[in-house]
């Protein structure tokens, strides 16, 4: 049975989305793509540089691959609207990732901002992705302001601490009736088998490939977890007890 | 509290006393911290923290790859008026050197743009000497209009203006500005800048405050690393630095590490900043803020450069002109005198030959 995650008419075979702006060179992005199975990568219009096809980091993308635009930059609301028409216009999509960043220490989103932009932009018939903090109550205004999946952070991005606010994201997936794709934080295919164990539909990874001193073998490590994470949700866990099910038991006599 | 207001608390602090009190063990202990004190900052920087400056520029490069990956962001600076209303002693542009002042008229700009497009450089540096009578404001608005027309980032580095003015530009297109405190030391300062509207020393230690208040995107602060002793200067930054930082949570923050290079007054540095204490000031700022934008120009070598990229690096500057109108003209005399030369590819490949990737485009103006 083949397992395809539909978003709204995306359909993705691969639960496995790439980053695309910490690469130490443009022209690895079609192996790393390659050996981690994804289909999808994002990329933020602030690095679109049409004026300039050699070095346009859209060039580096092979033509099989769907490209998810991110409003990385974007101060408020107004801005990441701005800045997704841009990216709609230079690339024909309807795909955009809302990153509202008011914090550039941590790079934490804005929540509320976020939630007026993917309002604004569902209205205009985006597919929105709101890149958030992992919470319910933001969660829920995103999903009823049109977004088609919910993209928690699972630690601070770039940190590679994994997924430090898991019990927040439990609760993503146990209430918010959309696709969970776990964006940052991630550092080990061991963090992404965990999220799609969890339940979670995909995961997003950039920082955990480009800082590894083999981002190639790190990106087939990285496939091979998720397929196995996904299998395992799947499939189902045995329970699991604090206390031990012997298989003699010592009371048996008893019966 | 104001930045000059934080600062002030400094004012009896014995910067020898203190140095010489740091022994080894608190070096190793800091270098295990996740989150850093301004006195830790202090401690990397003293003579003891030298020993220590492998581990610090491990430490420096494993954050600065998961902050901001391996790219270094290009510019190139543009200047338009050398004309200026002050004596500063190290500069090329004082009042009391005899040269040929200019100021570019919008046609000049938009030919010396076309030369920087053809470079394939996106982010810009407007640059002037200090003379509001000569680069008025409208001007300078005039300026930014012209510049939007060829790159999609426009950082300014003028005279320091108030909240209003800063409003007026940042309409216009401006996204950032860059502006050195030259020394933090307030009674170096008035004997350095003795007149002029840069003699008032509070007033441009608040300029970014300004800037940041007119919504300006990106702040960059420095020093000017000779005029003064080197601990005190680079912990002052790091401090306006992460001043603003806190202050401006929605901008991004940059620091630049400016040497004194030689200029038209002959001006000699009070101190030399060795290579190594540069290495360990760059260091010892992205350990103390760890999201911090770095900068370093063409005063240094190519050379040079190439190994300062893994250690925290994030923007470069380019195939430098610090000549008015410098892209297009014979050259003139300059603000100071350029020491990496090479051309927009060659610092791309020396970039990629380090392993890292030169972005020539991070942003565009909406």
């Amino acid at each position: 049975m083949e397992d395809i995650l539909n978003i709204q008419g995306l359909e993705l075979k691969s639960r496995i989305m790439i980053g695309s702006g910490k690469f130490p060179n443009n022209s690895l992005i079609p192996e790393i793509i390659s050996a981690s199975g994804s289909e999808i990568i994002t990329v933020a219009v602030r690095r679109f540089d049409f004026g300039n096809p050699k070095e346009n980091i859209i060039s580096f993308i092979p033509k099989n691959i769907k490209i998810m635009p991110n409003t990385s930059g974007a101060r408020n609301a107004v801005e990441a609207v701005r800045i997704a028409k841009i990216a709609q216009a230079a690339c024909a999509t309807d795909l955009i990732k809302i990153e509202i960043i008011t914090d550039n220490k941590y790079l934490l989103p804005d929540n509320y901002e976020t939630a007026k932009a993917c309002e604004t932009l569902a209205k205009e018939n985006f597919k929105v992705f709101p890149y958030m903090n992992a919470d319910l109550s933001a969660a829920r205004d995103m999903k009823n302001a049109g977004a088609c999946a919910i993209m928690p952070l699972g630690s601070p991005i770039g940190t590679n601490r994994g997924l430090e606010a898991k019990a927040m994201i439990e609760i993503l997936i146990e209430e918010i009736k959309l696709p969970i794709i776990v964006d940052a934080g991630i550092g080990k295919p061991s963090h992404a088998c965990k999220a799609l164990e969890m339940g979670c539909a995909a995961v997003m990874i950039n920082t955990a490939i480009s800082s590894s001193k083999n981002p190639i073998l790190m990106a087939q490590a990285f496939k091979n977890a998720v397929a196995a994470g996904r299998k395992s949700f799947l499939a189902g866990f045995g329970e699991t007890s604090k206390a031990a099910k012997a298989s003699s038991p010592l009371t048996g006599f008893l019966e | 509290m104001t930045f000059y207001n934080l600062k002030k608390q400094y004012d009896n602090f014995d910067f020898d006393e203190f140095s010489n009190s740091v022994e080894c063990l608190d070096i190793e202990k800091i270098l295990q911290k996740d989150s850093l004190s301004a006195t830790d900052f202090l401690s990397l920087l003293t003579p003891k923290a030298l020993v220590f400056v492998e581990q610090m520029a491990q430490k420096a490069h494993e954050i600065s790859v998961r902050q901001f990956g391996k790219n270094i962001i290009l510019y190139a600076p543009l200047y338009v008026s050398n004309f200026c209303i002050n004596n500063c002693v190290y500069c090329g542009f004082s009042t009391t050197n005899n040269i040929k002042r200019e100021i570019l008229t919008f046609e000049e700009i938009e030919q010396n743009c076309k030369v920087i497009c053809e470079y394939g450089i996106r982010h810009i540096l407007l640059v002037c000497g200090e003379s509001p009578e000569k680069t008025s404001l409208d001007y300078l608005e005039k300026c930014i209009l012209v510049l939007k027309k060829y790159f999609e980032c426009i950082d300014i580095e003028i005279y320091p203006l108030d909240v209003k003015g800063y409003e007026k530009l940042q309409s216009a297109g401006a996204e950032g500005l860059t502006i050195y405190q030259e020394t933090y030391d307030k009674k170096l300062y008035k004997t350095l800048h003795t007149k002029g509207a840069k003699s008032n020393y509070e007033y441009r230690l608040e300029t970014c405050q300004r800037a940041g208040l007119a919504n300006f995107r990106n702040l960059n602060v420095g020093t000017l690393l000779g005029l003064n002793d080197f601990i005190s200067e680079i912990f002052f930054t790091g401090l306006h630095a992460k001043y603003l930082q806190d202050f401006f949570p929605s901008c991004e923050i940059g620091m630049s590490f400016p040497r004194l290079r030689p200029t038209i007054s002959h001006y000699q540095p009070k101190t030399q900043i060795s290579d190594k204490k540069l290495v360990q000031a760059i260091c010892a700022v992205r350990l103390f803020i760890n999201r911090i934008n770095i900068t370093v120009s063409t005063r240094e070598s190519n050379e040079f450069r190439k190994k300062l990229v893994p250690l925290g690096i994030t923007k470069m500057s380019a195939a430098s002109r610090v000549e008015v109108g410098g892209y297009t003209k014979n050259y003139g005399d300059g603000q100071f005198k350029v020491n990496d030369t090479t051309t927009v590819n060659e610092v791309k490949e020396m970039i990629y030959k380090a392993g890292y990737q030169p972005v020539l485009k991070d942003w565009m103006i909406l």
